[in-house]
């Protein structure tokens, strides 16, 4: 089945791993902007990471087949330094209408600091400013829940953002219901240990249902598995679940989302095509 | 939806697996207990989740109140704390 990966961080990846995903049915993947594992201390730092985004990692998906889009922010970690994180969102719109460019993310919060909602709030602008789709990170176990529910908070607080524009990732159990009633997108992380197993985000489908869901693997520099979708597809099937009901998480609802930018160029693959 | 039995069969042998792992965990513990351990908020957190797993539940969201149960609290006035 063709599939799309709306949140993996390739530039932490071998090329090796391009083939595994296009081997597995992945025909593209989304990379928001993240933390790359230390603070950066320049905003020129950030302007070669979005260069990387922009200009090198679709050209390394394309060798296999594999359409690459990316998101465009400075991450939570790093919002500390609110100077930095200014500087850097002031040079952002450099970017926003390259191709393949969908929008501002991921953003979001990390501890739930007064400085991460202050650059929170920054990025909210640009969004609206620019008409800017938004991928949105929630923090990690024990500060997910407040900080999930501070930044529906804070979306709320904003008449000018359209919801349908917003995805809300890493979402759980707990947090879930809140984001899709709230007319949000919402994204499922399949992450070892941290965040969601396959099993897990089968069990939110069957109790959700499909609308305005979506799965990913944010396959990063951590312990992280890239082809962690194709599980929740195998986990699915296994389940008797028909496959009109996985290709609209895996593959349509990408799509319906990520149409809400105009840098939205996609291919859908030929059918009788293989990737590679 | 697969039925209870395949549900059993499916998972049985991994959630045993888990039961056992937390009970060598707090059998580890207690071997080593200097009596702080007792006194750590950790061991009544797991212990709150064990009465969670055991208790009646129509709604079936057992792991949605487990994450509560790990999960800092939310203040809906948090924006007046930051000045915000």
């Amino acid at each position: 089945m063709d599939y799309i990966d709306p949140h993996i961080h390739m530039v932490s990846r071998i090329t090796d791993d391009y083939e595994t995903l296009a081997r597995m049915g992945c025909v593209a993947i989304s990379e928001p902007a993240f933390w790359a594992g230390f603070d950066r201390g320049t905003a020129d730092g950030f302007r070669d990471y979005f260069r990387q985004l922009v200009d090198v990692e679709p050209k390394r998906a394309a060798q296999y087949g594999i359409q690459h889009f990316c998101w465009l922010c400075i991450n939570a970690k790093e919002a500390e330094n609110v100077s930095l994180s200014r500087e850097v969102i002031a040079m952002i719109p450099e970017f926003l209408d390259r191709p393949g460019v969908l929008g501002i993310g991921e953003i979001g919060l990390n501890k739930n600091t007064r400085n991460e909602a202050i650059v929170f709030l920054e990025h909210l602008q640009l969004a609206v400013k620019y008409d800017q789709a938004i991928l949105i990170h929630t923090p990690h176990l024990e500060d997910k829940y407040q900080g999930t529910r501070m930044i529906l908070d804070m979306l709320e607080d904003d008449s000018r953002i359209d919801r349908s524009k917003v995805l809300v990732d890493h979402v759980e159990e707990h947090t879930i219901g809140e984001v899709l009633d709230r007319g949000f997108w919402a994204g499922m992380t399949l992450y070892p240990i941290t965040k969601c197993t396959p099993s897990r985000a089968a069990d939110m489908i069957e109790k959700f249902g499909p609308e305005r869901l979506m799965a990913n693997s944010a396959g990063d520099w951590g312990p992280s598995k890239p082809t962690a979708v194709p599980d929740l597809i195998f986990e699915l099937r296994r389940r008797g679940h028909e496959e009109s009901l996985i290709r609209k998480v895996v593959y349509e609802n990408p799509i319906e989302f990520f149409s809400n930018s105009r840098n939205f160029n996609f291919k859908p693959r030929e059918k009788g095509k293989t990737a590679v | 939806m697969s039925s209870p039995t395949q549900i059993f069969d499916e998972t049985f042998l991994t959630m045993r697996s888990k039961l056992i792992d937390i009970a060598a965990n707090l059998d580890r513990i207690d071997r080593v207990n200097d009596g702080y351990a007792n006194d750590d908020p950790r061991r009544e957190r797991i212990e709150e989740a064990i009465r969670i797993l055991l208790a009646e539940n129509d709604s079936a969201d057992r792991a949605k109140q487990l994450q509560q149960l790990f999960s800092r609290p939310y203040d809906p006035k948090w924006r007046r704390g930051f000045g915000l």
